[in-house]
């Protein structure tokens, strides 16, 4: 299923964050969204997400028009996201985030007597094994440390096996070392599942290495799309990136 | 106008601080009290009532300053309820010394000298008292526009109703800051009192009345904004002089309807700010683990066993404990598991009992029927309410909630026909075979506690687990595929019925329902009851609920002033015990 963008624009107040953005991401691909702060990054991820509706244009997954969903429509198409600023449900526990992901994968929210039962915790604690967090299944999400916060949250992503995976900064705040573990992580599960990747990232030694396609972003359009090593080499993408951190 | 100076005040501590002062309107009342006692004794002759007047405005003022440096300094940081908790610990406390000091009778004040006449306009007669009030209200709106708008210390309030955390990081001294805007805000309320005196007789229930008004008012303005309080009294004093005019058996009703439909259409209110990401009011309030199983069973046991061996009175007492468990158990949902803190949850619990007694007394209903159809017309109405009540955050959702248990009052208290006003509805029993103390206890039992045990298990199951998230991140469990507004609707009418179902339980247990079972302090008491169990578990809920009947009914055989021990056992609670009982106790572990 490809991910079609077309003429998207979103603005706020005479803000032009997003102003006529194309791209089209097919199945499997991994494929990097960068541009200085207050390219329209952010903007991007919440209107894919539902989070915003776009002003005009439209987004279509596999040929169905996704855009002006609520959240829980499209993900229930199969578009799941993780927040630049980590979400999660603090008062529960891990494994209860992940299982509540699980049961309204299952159409099973609304269950108002039965119990969430052990096929679904089975298949929470399996998704938790992938992210590496299966040890600390019993604590709660309101104590955890911020990389393992990163990973419930993908976790989060991941509970409904998902078409794509829309990743707003996945590892914004951890140490170099971890990003680069935590990244891999990402693009090994992604493989394995087959799931098409749309992942913003602040560290570029990071981004040429793991993404197949690479989305330049700046003042809300698109300025290069390419492999990495032609945006590498794209002057204009020099331009905007002089003087910022490369 | 009297109205625009309390809600100006209510306003600006609620936009400066995020405290909703309940007390607000004991303080309007102690000020009335204080001007009537200071012009009583003051050797001013003629000028006696205006000095008493700045004087009572000032001590308001004073007691003010007090509480805030006392009281709610401490619980800034706390979760919203608790804050909401201490200022209605101190309309009690306020009530009862109001009480002591002057006595239940009407006290009727000195006219304003000088004052006491009448002008003609377009030839009717009207009080010179009252056009110079409705001259003042404008003046003060002005004095404090130029408060806001021209002096440094206006540009901090300003700055802090837009982003308290910024003034903070500027180097601003916060502390300073609330206390001086509670202090003006008291003063205000202050004023107002006392400048009612001459106008209405002082009664006991200045407080309550005056302070729905305000909050309808503070409302409908947007809450935080001083211009939108003015615009918002002129909007609803017409709207009440027109109610008068065309529907005077439904004045009250009109008031919250316009109300409930302002809020709808601007949820923020006439000139309010849209809160942008508020917490929920009640999150912060961790989950605690379970209660060791075999606690449950014991309590069934002895529920079951016992009361043949009680004397009646003990059994028709414990009925009453099941029947407000129910009642705090509904509301637990909404509030702990949901976040969602309803100030109007008595709705439910009244509609309950009108349905079950409408039901049986007019619709000639057998008993059994009516029993169950009421919690039916309870879920029934909160559908319609929390259909625009769910998509309100924190205050507002609160302020929603209050106005239609309001508007339920309203009805119930005009529509004499159908439910005989405030005398209420009498002969509302238990068919015959269900009549006897231990039938209807297990009736009680029956209906409550397995209501109890139902919402427990609703808890539990995905439903309850996924409202738990819902809570915690509104935005997050929407991103994991959850739609939260039919998840909050279906908790809201979940609640509403069990509410109703309690409602019903009540109302044959003390044979009458009065327009009272949907007021605010029914409210407020199931409020209570939660947190003194415990919010962070449903336990809490009965345990809250029969430590609250049992200390009613002790207090209540010492003392007249029940009201100022419930208080300052408040006062204790939330500072001393913010987790309740249950929230003291050991638990099963995770």
């Amino acid at each position: 299923m490809t991910l079609s963008v077309r003429d998207l624009r979103k603005a706020f107040g005479g803000v032009r964050a997003v102003d006529g953005v194309s791209f089209d991401l097919p199945r499997g691909e991994i494929r990097a969204l960068i541009g200085p702060n207050g390219a329209g990054k952010t903007t991007v991820f919440n209107v894919l997400g539902g989070q915003l509706r776009p002003d005009a244009g439209e987004v279509r997954l596999g040929g169905e028009r996704i855009s002006g969903l609520p959240p829980h429509a499209i993900w229930r198409r199969g578009v799941s996201r993780t927040f630049q600023v980590s979400a999660v449900f603090a008062t529960l526990s891990v494994l209860e985030n992940v299982l509540i992901a699980r049961l309204s994968a299952a159409g099973r929210s609304l269950g108002l007597l039965g119990r969430a039962g052990p096929g679904e915790a089975e298949r929470a604690r399996a998704v938790l094994a992938r992210v590496g967090l299966a040890e600390q299944a019993a604590r709660p999400a309101g104590v955890l440390a911020y990389g393992d916060l990163k990973k419930l949250e993908l976790a989060l992503a991941l509970a409904n096996d998902p078409a794509v995976l829309l990743l707003d900064e996945p590892t914004a705040g951890m140490a170099p070392a971890e990003r680069g573990e935590l990244m891999r992580l990402i693009v090994q599960i992604a493989r394995a599942g087959g799931q098409t990747v749309l992942f913003t990232e602040h560290d570029m030694d990071v981004v040429w290495s793991v993404a197949d396609r690479i989305l330049v972003l700046h003042q809300g359009r698109v300025i290069a799309e390419g492999a990495p090593g032609e945006v590498r080499a794209n002057l204009a993408v020099q331009q905007v990136y002089l003087g910022e951190d490369p | 106008m009297v109205l625009f100076l309390i809600a100006s005040g209510l306003s600006l501590i609620f936009g400066v601080t995020r405290i909703v002062n309940f007390a607000h309107g004991s303080f309007y009342m102690l000020a009335a009290y204080l001007t009537y006692a200071f012009a009583a004794r003051l050797p001013l002759g003629g000028a006696a009532f205006y000095a008493a007047a700045l004087l009572a405005a000032l001590a308001t003022g004073l007691l003010g300053l007090v509480v805030e440096v006392l009281l709610l300094r401490r619980v800034y940081r706390a979760p919203e309820l608790y804050q909401l908790l201490l200022t209605f610990a101190l309309v009690l406390v306020i009530a009862d010394l109001v009480r002591f000091v002057w006595g239940t009778e009407n006290l009727t004040g000195p006219p304003a000298p000088g004052l006491a006449g009448a002008v003609p306009i377009a030839g009717q007669l009207f009080p010179t008292y009252d056009l110079v009030l409705i001259g003042l209200g404008p003046a003060v709106a002005l004095a404090l526009w130029a408060l806001f708008y021209r002096t440094r210390y206006g540009i901090l309030i300003r700055a802090a109703t837009l982003d308290r955390e910024m003034v903070a990081v500027l180097g601003v001294d916060e502390a300073r800051l609330y206390t001086s805007v509670f202090v003006l805000g008291s003063c205000l309320a202050g004023l107002a009192g006392a400048l009612q005196v001459p106008r209405q007789a002082l009664t006991n229930v200045m407080d309550t009345t005056v302070l729905t008004e305000a909050f309808v008012v503070v409302v409908v303005g947007g809450m935080g904004s001083v211009g939108g309080a003015l615009l918002a009294a002129i909007v609803i004093g017409v709207s009440d002089a027109f109610g008068v005019l065309v529907l005077p058996g439904a004045s009250l009703v009109l008031t919250f309807v316009v109300m409930a439909a302002i809020l709808i259409v601007r949820p923020w209110g006439l000139r309010g700010r849209p809160a942008g990401q508020e917490r929920a009011a009640a999150a912060g309030v961790a989950a605690r683990p379970a209660l060791p199983r075999a606690w449950g069973w014991a309590l069934l046991a002895a529920l079951v066993l016992l009361p043949p061996l009680l004397p009646t009175y003990w059994v028709w007492l414990l009925a009453e404990v099941l029947a407000l468990s129910l009642f705090a158990a509904s509301l637990y949902l909404l509030m702990g598991a949901g976040g969602m803190v309803s100030f109007g949850h008595a709705g439910a619990f009244g509609l309950g009992a009108y349905g079950a007694a409408l039901l049986m007394l007019r619709a000639g209903w057998p008993m059994p029927l009516a029993f169950a159809g009421a919690p039916l017309v309870a879920a029934a109405a909160s559908a319609v309410i929390g259909f625009f009540a769910v998509r309100l955050t924190s205050i507002y959702f609160a302020m929603l909630t209050l106005a239609f248990a309001q508007i339920g009052y309203a009805l119930v208290h005009q529509w004499y026909d159908l439910t005989g006003g405030d005398n209420g509805l009498l002969g509302v029993w238990p068919a015959r075979w269900l009549a006897s103390p231990l039938r209807f206890y297990g009736l009680a039992l029956a209906a409550c506690g397995g209501g109890v045990a139902l919402l427990s298990r609703v808890e539990r199951a995905p439903f309850g687990l996924t409202l738990r998230a819902v809570r915690d991140h509104p935005r997050r469990a929407e991103a994991v595929g959850v739609n939260i507004h039919r998840h909050q609707l279906l908790a809201f009418v979940i609640a509403g019925f069990f509410g109703g179902l309690a409602g019903a339980t009540f109302v044959y247990l003390k044979g009458s329902a009065f327009p009272e079972y949907l007021a605010l302090p029914v409210s407020v008491e199931a409020l209570v009851m939660v947190l003194l169990g415990g919010v962070g578990t449903l336990a809490g809920a009965p345990v809250g609920a029969a430590v609250y009947t049992l200390l009613d009914t002790v207090v209540t055989r010492y003392t007249a002033y029940w009201q100022a021990v419930l208080g300052a056992l408040l006062i204790l609670l939330v500072l001393a015990f913010p987790r309740g009982i249950v929230g003291a106790l050991p638990g099963r572990g995770r």
